[in-house]
C-alpha cells in the first residue's frame, strides 16, 4: 500500500513539477500539493475507520474524517485537475503544439496516467457511464461549437454542410456497417455472431468525426473559408445525425427481428428527430433572447440565462427522445445573436469564457479518459475485424467525399476542387464522440469488447497519424487559403460593399441566391425580431459594430500593455483579441485626419460609457465601471498623444506609453476626486489578479515584464528638475511646435514623465504599478490649475464632456 | 424566322468569345434585358431604377451607375453611356462570372483583379484614378444608409477611419505635415489583399430559364 502511494505520489510529482517548471507561473505552484495528493485519499478509508473508534470515546471528535462522502465529487475534481494542469503544460511549450494536435498529447498523457494505475491496479473511477456522458459531458461539448460557429460563412454554405453531416454520416455508417456485415460472414476471422444491427450501430459510432486537431491546423494555415466551415459544420452536425442513428440501431439492435416497416420508421424517425431536435432550438433560443432582454437589472445572473436555457433545450429535447445536440446547436446559434447585443460586455466575456471552459473540460476529460481505459480495461483484440474497420472507414470516408462533392459541386458557385476534397476526406479524425458513444455501449451487445477496442483503436490511429500529418500534408498541397483575420474596417466596407453589389446585380438579372435571402432575412430581422427580442433595438450595420470592436480593442490594448488586465474593460474581444491586436498597434495616423480621429475615438469612448453607467446603477459592485470608464479614457487620450510620438522616437521601449502619459488628466478632471478613492483602488485591484491569471499563451508574461523595465527607469529619472516648470516649458514649446496641439506633443512626452515618476520611485511590482495607475489622477488634479493645461485643454471635448451627463448629441454640433 | 435565328445564334456565339458566357446564359440574360427594357434595345437608366427588388438596395445609385460606366466595358473609354445595350449588359455581368475548375491561377488573378477594379470604379466617380475622401464618404454614407439610426456623422467618422487605415498601410512613414489625397489602385489592392473575393463577388449564372426550373446547372 505505501508502495503504491509512493509510486503514485511520485509520477503525479513528475508530472505537476514538469508542468510547473514549464509554465513558470507561480499562481500555479499551490494546488499542486493537492495534485500530489490526488490519489492518496482512496486508501485512507482504510485507515479512518482504525482511528475512528478511539475518537468516539470522547463526545466531541477533535477530527473526522468521512471520505466516502465525498468521494465522487473529490475524484472527479482530481481528474478535472489532473486533466487541465497536462493542458497548461503543453499549452506553454508551444513548439510541442504546433506540430502534434492536442488531443495526441492528452491520450498519450491519458496512457501514461493508465499505465501508471494498471501498475498499481487501480481502478479508473466509473464516472463515464451513458447518463453522465449524455447529460452532462456532451452538452458542453456541442454548445461550445454551436455558440462559436462562425454564422455568415455557416449560412453562406448551409447546404453543403447539412449535405455532408446528414448525407455523408448516413453513407459512411450504412456503408461501414455493409462491409463489415460482409467481413464477418467470412469464417477466419470468427466474428460470425456480430449481426447486421450491431455492425450499423458500430458503424454509426465510428462514423461521427470529430476534427478539433483539424479545424485548429486549419485555421492555423489559413485554409479557405469553404472548406473550414464544411469541416466545422460537419463535425457539429454529424454528432446529431451520428446520436440519432446510434439510439436507432442500439434500440434496433436489441430486437431480435427486424421488420421492413421498421426501416420506415426508422427513415421518419429520422426526420422527426432531426427536425424536432432544430424546432426546440429555435424556440428555446427565441425565449433565450427576449429573457435577456428584461436583466439589465440582474447582470451578475446573466450569462446564467443562457446556460441554463441551452441547457434546458438540451434537456427537454432529451426528454422527448429527440436530437438534444440539434437543440442545444440551433438555440445558441439563434440566441447568439441578440443576447451579446442585449447582455453586458462583460456577462458577453463571460458567457464566452464559461462557454469555452466546460466545452474543453469534457472534452479534455473524455480524452484523457481514453487514455486511461485504452490501458486499464480488457480488450479483445481482432486483427481482422479491426484492421478492416480502419481500412473501411478510410476508404468509405473519401469514396463518400469524393461522390458527394461530384453531386454537390454543379450546385455551389465555388466548386470544391481535388485539393479542398482531399482536405475534407483526410480531416475525417474521430474523437471523443465516437469513443464516448461505444464506451456507453449497453451491455447486452456481445461483442462490446471489440468494439470498444475496435474504436479505440481507429480513434488512436486517425488522431495520431492523420492529425500529426495533416498540418505537412496540407501545405504541401497548398490548398486554397483565405485569410480571415482581416479585422480592418476597409475590408469591412468591401464586403458590405460585395454582398450588396452581387445582392443588386441578382436582382438585375433576376436570380436569387443566399444575397438574396440573406437580404430578406435582414429586412425581417431588422423590422421585427430585433424590435422583439433586444432591448436597445437600435439597427447596427457590420460595419459600425467591427469599427467599434476595434476602437474598443484599441483602448484595450493599452489596458493590457499596462497591466495585463482586460477584464476591466468590456472585451468582446478577448477571445480573439491576441491575433488581431498585434496587427493594429502599428498604426500611424496622418495629420490631416488625426482631430477627426480623435473626435470618432472619444464619441464611441462615450457611448460605451453610456451603456456602462446605464447599467451599473444597481450594480453590487460599486462604482467600478466608473473606474474603468476613466481608465479607459485616460488611456484613449494616452494613445492620442503617443500615437505620433511613437514613430519619431522609436528608441523609447513600448512602456513609456503608460508613464509618461500626459493624457487623461483633463478627462478626470470632471470627476472629482473623492469619487476615485480607495474603494475603487481595491476593486480593480482585486480584478487585476484575476485576469492575469485567466489570460492565455504568455500574454501575462510579457506584459508584466514589460512592466517591470520602465519601473526601474523611472527610479533613475526621480531626480528630476521641479515637475511644474518643466511641464510648463514643454507645453509652452507645444504650443509653438505642433499644429495639431492635441497630439503632436512629443516633447511634452518627457516632462509627463517626470511628473509621473516621482509619484513612482516606490513602485517595485505590479500591483504597485497598477496602485500609481489609480493614485494618478488625484496626483494630477493639483497640477491641473496651476498649470493651465493648455494643450489638453484645447481639446474640443475637454469642456464639453465636463458633465458626464451631457451627451453625444448636445456636444457634436459645438464642435462642427 | 429561320433566318432571324440563325443571325441570333451567330449574335449569341460572338457574345460568348467575348464575355465567357454559355449561350444558354446569354439566352438567359437576354431574356431578362428585354423584360428590363420592355423589348426596346436598349436600357436606360429609368428601366433599371424601376426594378422593385433593388429599391432597397443601399448603393443602387452605384450600381446602376456602374452598368451606364464606360470603363467597365474593357474599352479604355471614359464617361458614361445614357443607354446601354445588351452587350454593355452582358460585359458589365461577365464580371461577376465564377471561376471553374478549369481556370489557372494567372487567369484566376486576373480576374480578381478585374473585380477590384469594378469596385474602385465604383468608389472613384470622377474618373481621376484616386478615391478622395469624399468619394469614400460618399459610398460609406449610402451603404450606411439603410441601417436607421446611424447618422451623417458615424458614416463620415467611420469613412474616415477607414481612409486612416489605407493611409497608414500603404505609407508607414509619412510625416505628421503630408496629406493623404486618395487612394490609388495600386493601394485599393493593397488594402483587400488577403480579402476572400471569391465567394463574395460571384453569381452563378443559370443555364436555365429561372421560371422553368428553380436550380439549374451552372456550365462547369
Amino acid at each position: 500500500m505505501d508502495l503504491n502511494i509512493s509510486r503514485r505520489a511520485a509520477a503525479l510529482l513528475i508530472l505537476c513539477s514538469g508542468f510547473s517548471l514549464l509554465c513558470g507561473c507561480r499562481g500555479e505552484v499551490p494546488p499542486k500539493p493537492t495534485g500530489g495528493v490526488t490519489i492518496v485519499p482512496p486508501i485512507k478509508p482504510d485507515n479512518g475507520p482504525q482511528a475512528y473508534p478511539e475518537a468516539e470515546k470522547s463526545n466531541l471528535p477533535v477530527f473526522t474524517m468521512d471520505y466516502p462522502r465525498i468521494q465522487i465529487p473529490f475524484e472527479i475534481t482530481l481528474w478535472m485537475l489532473l486533466a487541465s494542469f497536462a493542458k497548461i503544460g503543453f499549452h506553454v511549450y508551444h513548439k510541442i503544439t504546433i506540430w502534434v494536435p492536442e488531443s495526441c498529447l492528452l491520450i498519450s498523457i491519458g496512457l501514461i496516467v493508465g499505465a501508471i494505475m494498471h501498475s498499481v491496479h487501480e481502478e479508473p473511477p466509473a464516472v463515464l457511464t451513458s447518463n453522465v456522458f449524455f447529460l452532462y459531458m456532451l452538452p458542453p461539448i456541442v454548445l461550445d461549437s454551436g455558440y462559436f460557429m462562425p454564422t455568415r460563412p455557416f449560412f453562406e454554405n448551409i447546404g453543403t454542410v447539412l449535405w455532408f453531416a446528414v448525407v455523408g454520416t448516413l453513407w459512411n455508417s450504412i456503408g461501414i456497417g455493409m462491409s463489415l456485415f460482409a467481413i464477418c460472414q467470412i469464417e477466419a476471422f470468427g466474428v460470425q455472431d456480430i449481426n447486421l444491427q450491431e455492425n450499423l450501430l458500430f458503424a454509426s459510432i465510428i462514423s461521427a468525426v470529430d476534427p478539433v486537431a483539424v479545424l485548429n491546423v486549419f485555421e492555423d494555415v489559413n485554409v479557405n473559408e469553404q472548406l473550414y466551415i464544411v469541416v466545422f459544420g460537419e463535425c457539429l452536425f454529424n454528432d446529431a445525425v451520428t446520436v440519432v442513428l446510434y439510439n436507432m440501431f442500439s434500440f434496433v439492435a436489441e430486437m431480435p427481428v427486424v421488420e421492413p416497416v421498421d426501416v420506415f420508421l426508422g427513415v421518419a424517425r429520422f426526420f422527426v428527430v432531426g427536425l424536432g431536435g432544430m424546432g426546440f432550438g429555435i424556440l428555446f433560443g427565441f425565449v433565450a433572447a427576449f429573457t435577456t432582454r428584461f436583466t439589465s437589472k440582474v447582470r451578475e445572473i446573466e450569462p446564467l440565462f443562457i446556460f441554463m436555457y441551452s441547457y434546458l433545450a438540451y434537456l427537454v429535447a432529451e426528454l422527448f427522445a429527440i436530437s438534444s445536440i440539434m437543440a442545444i446547436v440551433t438555440c445558441a446559434l439563434t440566441m447568439k445573436y441578440y443576447v451579446e447585443e442585449n447582455v453586458s460586455q462583460r456577462s458577453c466575456t463571460t458567457i464566452r469564457h464559461v462557454v469555452k471552459m466546460l466545452g474543453s473540460i469534457s472534452e479534455t476529460l473524455i480524452f484523457f479518459f481514453l487514455g486511461v481505459v485504452t490501458i486499464t480495461t480488457e480488450h479483445e483484440w481482432n486483427w481482422g475485424y479491426i484492421l478492416f474497420t480502419l481500412l473501411f472507414a478510410f476508404v468509405w470516408r473519401g469514396l463518400g467525399v469524393l461522390v458527394l462533392t461530384q453531386i454537390i459541386n454543379p450546385f455551389r458557385t465555388i466548386p470544391f476542387n481535388l485539393k479542398d476534397q482531399f482536405g475534407l476526406a483526410y480531416g475525417g479524425l474521430r474523437g471523443a464522440i465516437s469513443f464516448a458513444l461505444a464506451f456507453t455501449l449497453p451491455d447486452n451487445i456481445g461483442r462490446k469488447q471489440l468494439f470498444v477496442t475496435a474504436t479505440i483503436a481507429i480513434i488512436l490511429f486517425t488522431v495520431f497519424l492523420q492529425g500529426i500529418s495533416i498540418r505537412p500534408l496540407i501545405e504541401f498541397i497548398n490548398v486554397r487559403r483565405t485569410n480571415r483575420n482581416l479585422g480592418t474596417i476597409n475590408v469591412e466596407i468591401h464586403c458590405r460593399l460585395m454582398e450588396h453589389t452581387i445582392a443588386g446585380i441578382e436582382d438585375l438579372c433576376g436570380q436569387w441566391s443566399h444575397f438574396y435571402w440573406k437580404d430578406k432575412f435582414m429586412k425581417f430581422n431588422n423590422r421585427i425580431l430585433r424590435r422583439i427580442l433586444i432591448r436597445d433595438s437600435r439597427a447596427e450595420s457590420s460595419i459600425v459594430a467591427l469599427y467599434k470592436k476595434l476602437e474598443l480593442q484599441n483602448a484595450m490594448e493599452i489596458l493590457d500593455t499596462v497591466s495585463g488586465d482586460i477584464s476591466a474593460a468590456p472585451s468582446i474581444v478577448s477571445l480573439y483579441e491576441e491575433k488581431k491586436s498585434s496587427a493594429k498597434p502599428k498604426k500611424k495616423f496622418l495629420a490631416a485626419d488625426l482631430r477627426n480621429m480623435h473626435d470618432i475615438l472619444s464619441k464611441n469612448m462615450y457611448k460605451i460609457r453610456q451603456r456602462t453607467v446605464a447599467y451599473t446603477n444597481k450594480h453590487t459592485l460599486p462604482n467600478d465601471s466608473q473606474t474603468k470608464e476613466i481608465l479607459i479614457r485616460r488611456h484613449t487620450s494616452i494613445r492620442r498623444s503617443l500615437r505620433p510620438g511613437s514613430f519619431q522616437s522609436t528608441m523609447v521601449p513600448k512602456s513609456h506609453k503608460y508613464f509618461s502619459l500626459p493624457a487623461g488628466q483633463s478627462l478626470d478632471l470632471k470627476f472629482p476626486p473623492a469619487r476615485l478613492s480607495y474603494t475603487d483602488d481595491h476593486e480593480t485591484l482585486s480584478e487585476v489578479a484575476y485576469p492575469t491569471r485567466r489570460s492565455r499563451s504568455g500574454r501575462p508574461t510579457r506584459s508584466s515584464s514589460r512592466a517591470m523595465m520602465p519601473l526601474r527607469r523611472l527610479d533613475t529619472l526621480t531626480e528630476a528638475p521641479s515637475v511644474d516648470t518643466v511641464g510648463d516649458g514643454g507645453r509652452i514649446t507645444d504650443h509653438g511646435v505642433s499644429r495639431t496641439n492635441s497630439s503632436y506633443s512629443d516633447s511634452h512626452v518627457a516632462p509627463r514623465r517626470h511628473l509621473n515618476s516621482s509619484n513612482d520611485n516606490d513602485s517595485g511590482s505590479v500591483d504597485n504599478l497598477r496602485n500609481n495607475h489609480h493614485e494618478a489622477p488625484e496626483e494630477e488634479e493639483e497640477p491641473q490649475p496651476s498649470s493651465s493645461s493648455p494643450v489638453w485643454a484645447a481639446e474640443p471635448r475637454d469642456g464639453t464632456t465636463r458633465n458626464p451627463l451631457l451627451r453625444r448629441p448636445q456636444w457634436n454640433p459645438k464642435k462642427k | 424566322m429561320g433566318a432571324k435565328q440563325t443571325r441570333s445564334a451567330q449574335k449569341y456565339q460572338d457574345l460568348t468569345d467575348k464575355t465567357g458566357f454559355s449561350p444558354e446564359q446569354i439566352k438567359n440574360l437576354h431574356k431578362r434585358f428585354q423584360q428590363l427594357s420592355d423589348n426596346e434595345e436598349t436600357i436606360s437608366r429609368e428601366n433599371l431604377e424601376k426594378i422593385p427588388a433593388l429599391a432597397n438596395n443601399p448603393i443602387r445609385k452605384q450600381i446602376i451607375d456602374a452598368f451606364f460606366d464606360k470603363r467597365n466595358q474593357h474599352q479604355n473609354e471614359v464617361g458614361a453611356f445614357q443607354e446601354i445595350g445588351f452587350e454593355q449588359f452582358l460585359m458589365v455581368m461577365s464580371h461577376f462570372r465564377p471561376p471553374t475548375l478549369k481556370t489557372t491561377e494567372e487567369e484566376r488573378e486576373a480576374m480578381r483583379k478585374e473585380k477590384l477594379r469594378f469596385l474602385f470604379n465604383m468608389h472613384d466617380t470622377d474618373n481621376d484614378g484616386t478615391i478622395t475622401l469624399e468619394e469614400y464618404r460618399k459610398v460609406v454614407e449610402e451603404l450606411l444608409s439603410k441601417s436607421g439610426a446611424i447618422g451623417l456623422e458615424a458614416a463620415k467618422a467611420i469613412a474616415d477611419a477607414a481612409m486612416l487605415e489605407v493611409a497608414s498601410t500603404n505609407v508607414p512613414h509619412m510625416a505628421p505635415d503630408d496629406f493623404y489625397e486618395g487612394i490609388t489602385f495600386e493601394h485599393f489592392e493593397q488594402i483587400l489583399k488577403g480579402l476572400e473575393m471569391e465567394s463574395r463577388m460571384h453569381i452563378r449564372f443559370l443555364d436555365v430559364d429561372t421560371m422553368t426550373m428553380r436550380c439549374g446547372k451552372s456550365k462547369s
